[in-house]
């Protein structure tokens, strides 16, 4: 498909979810129910004169520190378990258990003994992602071509260089799988850990227009973070994918 | 010309594989002994299975589980530089040729000898395709340019010239003579071809059937040049036949290993 054609799919698709929130809006006539048009002025005030810059920007930040924690980790720690036996029936049953633990009794333990603070907040958003990238790494290093890594010995090639060009490259699809589910996730642990435990950040800013019934901020927030998202998905995440992909004939 | 290239010493009692999930054992080399004279071009050849691959793993220091001694001379130079050329190219299929190329030089290679080298072997104009592009015979050609990319000191080749068509093989052949004659190195050369053999050697040895053994080496003193021009290959590959003894088939002992059942009733299954 020609990217013209791409984006007046994508125009009137979102034109007529607009358009029926609009009427449902219309029809609702309620204080609780707010349309997209009064949304998105609210949407513009608050990025003028309100919070909502300060409370995305914190937000994001907390993103972006405990997605970089979350991958290098746990990509490290993956290569290294699928690599070592040993280390791997070690870790086990660790990270399976903090794979089916509750982001929020992670949440809520660690701000239980670090109190409520930053680091509690980032390690939280942290280990809730952490095993599913291992897990996923653990099974991208298993899959690891022996005969590319014996001509990467053969010819002396290092430690550091073998990385670089001969084992990331093999993990790059796993390493992309990760980094999407990863993030997806983290976009919505974050707001809850922020709900209980932080004094800014979109989850905070949610839970004071929840006990204020302020529907229509509510909604310009989740709506202002939802454009973040989306914009690091066709932004950053789609173009890397192309980018890791070029070699592929 | 003094002698910038390495001679390997191989002296490897027993090598054998540990058995699997109750299989036996496999014994793959058996007081395999040979000496490689510094820039000697020595081909390996012996029926499949005879442990070739082996032998040149053991070689690379890829193998380091086998009971036996390797050196190489002189052995006042450090470790010697292994280019190594495998049965597939081994391309990273992510990386252009010309990066596949320049990833194993030291870090301060000289561009323009890379480009040299490139241009010698014939991939300069696919020097920025990916390996997935080229034909196989390209393919080979850059797995030959990074083996000589380190300018070893010594060559491992491992039927580099299998599943090519005819023409292209002996293209890379010629190929392969003139790049060893510019840039002399110690070749060990394994194929099962043995024209191929007799066309490249300088001496070849034949080895046994699995366990693989030296039984039988055949040293050719006439010049490369002659042995084309004067159809000498036939008579050499007589030879060389002649030498490697009839049964170049697996031996019947070789089956029993190679499809291990339990001898007696009494052992027990795992």
């Amino acid at each position: 498909m020609r990217f013209p054609a791409a984006l007046a799919e994508r125009a009137a698709s979102l034109f007529v979810t607009l358009a029926s929130w609009e009427a449902a809006a219309w029809l609702a006539h309620s204080r609780l129910f707010p349309g997209p048009a009064s949304v998105l002025s609210t949407l513009a005030d608050e990025a003028m004169h309100g919070d909502l810059l300060h409370d995305l920007g914190a937000t994001l930040a907390r993103v972006a520190v405990a997605f970089a924690l979350a991958m290098v980790g746990g990509t490290a720690i993956g290569i290294a378990m699928a690599r070592l036996r040993a280390l791997d029936t070690l870790l086990d049953s660790g990270v399976v258990l903090l794979l089916n633990l509750p982001a929020l009794v992670i949440a809520v333990l660690l701000y239980i003994w670090l109190g409520l603070t930053e680091a509690a907040a980032i390690g939280a958003v942290t280990l809730s992602k952490l095993p599913t990238v291992v897990v996923t790494l653990r099974e991208g290093a298993r899959t690891l071509d022996r005969d590319l890594g014996d001509m990467a010995r053969s010819f002396r090639l290092g430690f550091w260089r073998t990385l670089r060009h001969v084992t990331l490259p093999q993990l790059s699809a796993f390493f992309l799988v990760a980094s999407r589910t990863g993030l997806a996730l983290i976009w919505k642990i974050v707001l809850v850990v922020e709900l209980l435990g932080r004094p800014d950040g979109i989850g905070y800013a949610i839970q004071v227009f929840f006990q204020l019934f302020d529907v229509r901020r509510l909604i310009a927030y989740a709506l202002a973070f939802v454009a973040v998202v989306l914009a690091v998905e066709w932004g950053v995440l789609q173009p890397l994918e192309r980018r890791l992909a070029r070699w592929r004939r | 010309m003094a002698s910038v290239t390495v001679g390997v010493s191989i002296d490897i009692g027993e090598k054998r594989y540990p058995g699997h999930s109750g299989a036996r054992p496999v014994t793959a080399l058996l007081n395999m002994r040979a000496c490689i004279a510094p820039s000697e071009f020595c081909v390996i050849t012996g029926p499949s299975g005879c442990g070739k691959t082996t032998l040149l793993n053991i070689v690379a220091g890829l193998d380091r589980d086998f009971a036996g001694t390797l050196s190489f001379a002189p052995s006042d130079r450090g470790a010697p530089r292994i280019g190594y050329v495998f049965q597939s190219p081994r391309l990273l299929p992510w990386r252009t040729v010309r990066e596949n190329v320049a990833l194993v030089q030291p870090r301060h290679a000289d561009r323009m000898e890379l480009e040299g080298l490139l241009t010698d072997v014939g991939v300069a104009e696919a020097a920025d395709a990916y390996p997935a592009q080229l034909s196989g015979g390209m393919a080979r050609r850059a797995a030959l340019a990074r083996a000589f990319a380190i300018a070893p000191d010594l060559l491992l080749m491992d039927e580099p010239f299998l599943s090519l068509d005819a023409a292209a093989a002996d293209r890379l052949r010629s190929l392969l003579l003139r790049l060893v004659s510019t840039r002399p190195a110690t070749v060990l050369f394994v194929t099962h071809d043995l024209t191929e053999a007799v066309e490249l050697a300088d001496r070849v040895l034949v080895l046994s059937p699995s366990p693989g053994r030296v039984v039988a080496e055949m040293p050719i003193a006439l010049p490369r040049t002659e042995r084309r021009d004067r159809d000498a290959l036939p008579v050499l590959r007589a030879e060389l036949a002649r030498l490697a003894g009839p049964p170049i088939e697996p031996a019947p002992n070789t089956a029993k290993i190679a499809f291990p059942r339990p001898s007696s009733p009494h052992r027990t299954a795992e």
